[in-house]
């Protein structure tokens, strides 16, 4: 159930008025920065610079030709499309067998693997990158998107085994003992069972990971260093800004190719965005 | 009823190892053993690109305490939390209470546009914001100028006076969403009846604020100050690619540090792993140090 504290009385016309114009240039401010940038990728780059408004004087298509082609932004694009759809398939399967084992068991040594697990939580990810780094070297995976894509899966919040754990625990006990009646072993019960119970974490979980893999950076860059030909699109619009500098409207277009498929995203599941991010405070 | 050997217990739960056996590897492989690594790593006289590695012991740390940029690093980071927290704490905060109106038509919009930054690409962020800075005609300085508010451009990042606090304004522009909707959560714990009296207004109203409603949601703030602290503390790709530190190091927070030291070699430097990792390692242990602290003091506040 929702509560809500109505401060603005419905009566009060004038103080709901006022505040919600208040709101409104607020946000217009607030979202700014990236209305410039939508609209400089549709820009000549004298246009960019003229003025601050926001309408370009025609469409420059072009722009997007030369960061998708030029600046191979196409290839980054499916460099950080499968590192992501891989490692959110790693992050869901493993942590959500992870967190129905946890919530619904105990066995020897469950206390030990969730202190270890706790302790991670705020372990910075720039004091793990180095080692990180000269082991990818040292499997020989560091070359190939196959290491970049589990390094990004195994920086695993710990959040998410959390939120999965919190939800299994609730699963009543009449369902597992029904299956077990019907002779579903262990994996059976989890597949057929736990798991299609679970889809909200499963979404919310999913959310989290598309945001922190497509947007991640550190990572990315480090791995990335000696090969270009892996980069994502954060690594490769930073790469863009230090050879082509002066291709303004060029840059611009590969920012918005860059952070367009995660606003739609947001735009259309904004449900589970807010309930991963809230249930960090939640817990 | 006894309790069966342990043997038995184990072989019962042969399931359960075989389930968190994927996650505990991924786990293993890139969170718990760099962190051993780390501390090896950061006894060695190591450039990272080459097989050989001498190991000097302690020399790496000694030589991190006796450098002036670590140290200046060390303490920007921590400028930087305390400069950003309290902000978005009560910036949030504000923010949210307003926003939780129901009778408020537009809140969800509202909420919508202020959560946006948070789902765009950090390095993008920064990239972007380099031009909305620029010194040349940045919209930024178009706006300050066309409303007359400043008669020259200014160089916000390019002078190392304006350069820490335009990064951390950015920082704040880019999270405060998180911060938002972890007020919002927050605010939903309020019974709705605390609520319904604390609409009354005037001087009433405003001490059951202070009194009520601000007692329920304290154990959240402190949650919520955790978070932010650390988070405060991990400013990496915005800053790299914002200013790379810059100019004159003035913008320099420890990440930065860390990342300069082990690879970057355009300033002349060469690259060497193993004093990073140690500069790394007193980092982290640093961090943690804070965790613990803030964690200790929030189980005090959270039992009274």
């Amino acid at each position: 159930m929702s509560r809500y504290l109505n401060f603005i009385a419905e009566k009060n016309q004038v103080k709901y008025v006022i505040i919600t114009i208040a709101f409104i240039i607020f946000s217009f401010f607030w979202i700014y920065p990236l209305l410039w940038v939508l609209s400089a990728s549709f820009k000549t780059d004298f246009e960019i610079w003229g003025g601050l408004g926001l309408i370009p004087d025609r469409l420059v298509w072009e722009n997007f030709e030369r960061a998708w082609f030029g600046a191979n932004m196409g290839r980054y694009f499916f460099n950080t499309l499968i590192i992501t759809v891989v490692s959110v398939i790693i992050v869901v399967v493993t942590t959500g067998m992870f967190g129905y084992v946890i919530g619904r068991y105990s066995f020897p040594g469950k206390k030990i693997l969730i202190g270890i697990l706790i302790s991670t939580i705020f372990i910075p990810q720039g004091y793990t990158i180095i080692p990180v780094f000269d082991l990818l070297n040292n499997l020989n995976i560091s070359k190939n998107l196959i290491g970049l894509t589990l390094a990004t899966a195994g920086h695993t919040p710990v959040i998410y085994i959390l939120l999965f754990a919190g939800y299994f625990s609730r699963v009543p006990v009449e369902l597992e003992e029904a299956a077990k009646m019907d002779g579903a072993g262990f994996v059976r019960t989890f597949i057929s069972i736990m798991l299609p119970l679970t889809k909200p974490v499963v979404a919310t979980v999913s959310i989290l990971q598309v945001l922190h893999a497509w947007n991640d950076f550190l990572l990315p860059v480090v791995i990335t260093l000696g090969n270009p030909d892996i980069r994502t699109l954060s690594v490769g619009v930073y790469a863009f800004k230090g050879e082509y500098f002066v291709d303004w409207s060029g840059m611009a277009a590969a920012s918005v190719i860059t952070i367009l498929p995660i606003i739609v995203l947001f735009l259309f599941m904004q449900k589970y965005f807010v309930e991963g991010v809230q249930g960090a405070v939640k817990g | 009823m006894h309790k069966k050997p342990l043997s038995k217990q184990i072989y019962d739960a042969r399931w359960c190892y075989l389930f968190v056996l994927p996650c505990s590897i991924l786990t293993g492989m890139f969170v718990i053993y760099p962190i051993g690594m780390s501390w090896y790593f950061s006894l060695l006289d190591w450039s990272g690109f080459t097989k050989e590695a001498k190991f000097i012991g302690l020399q790496n740390y000694y030589e991190a305490v006796n450098d002036e940029f670590f140290w200046d690093a060390f303490i920007r980071s921590f400028i930087f939390m305390f400069g950003t927290v309290p902000v978005k704490i009560v910036l949030g905060f504000i923010i949210a209470v307003f926003l939780n109106n129901q009778v408020l038509k537009l809140a969800p919009f509202f909420r919508t546009v202020i959560f946006m930054p948070v789902v765009t690409a950090i390095a993008i962020i920064g990239i972007v914001m380099t031009f909305v800075f620029s010194p040349f005609n940045g919209p930024a300085n178009k706006f300050l100028m066309s409303t007359n508010l400043t008669s020259a451009p200014i160089d916000f990042l390019g002078n190392p006076d304006t350069v820490l606090p335009t990064v951390m304004g950015v920082y704040v522009w880019k999270w405060l969403g998180i911060t938002m909707m972890y007020w919002l959560a927050a605010l939903q714990t309020v019974p709705q009846d605390v609520y319904d009296a604390a609409k009354i207004d005037g001087a009433e109203g405003y001490r059951l604020w202070i009194h009520i409603i601000l007692p329920i949601v304290l154990p959240f703030a402190i949650v919520i100050i955790l978070v932010e602290a650390v988070g405060a503390l991990n400013v990496f790709p915005l800053i790299e690619t914002m200013t790379a530190g810059g100019p004159f190091f003035s913008s320099e927070v420890m990440e930065i540090y860390i990342f300069r030291t082990a690879f970057v070699t355009d300033s002349g430097t060469m690259p060497r792993l193993g004093y990073a990792c140690a500069a790394g390692v007193f980092w982290g242990v640093a961090v943690l140090f804070i965790t613990v602290l803030q964690g200790l003091w929030m189980r005090r506040t959270r039992r009274i």
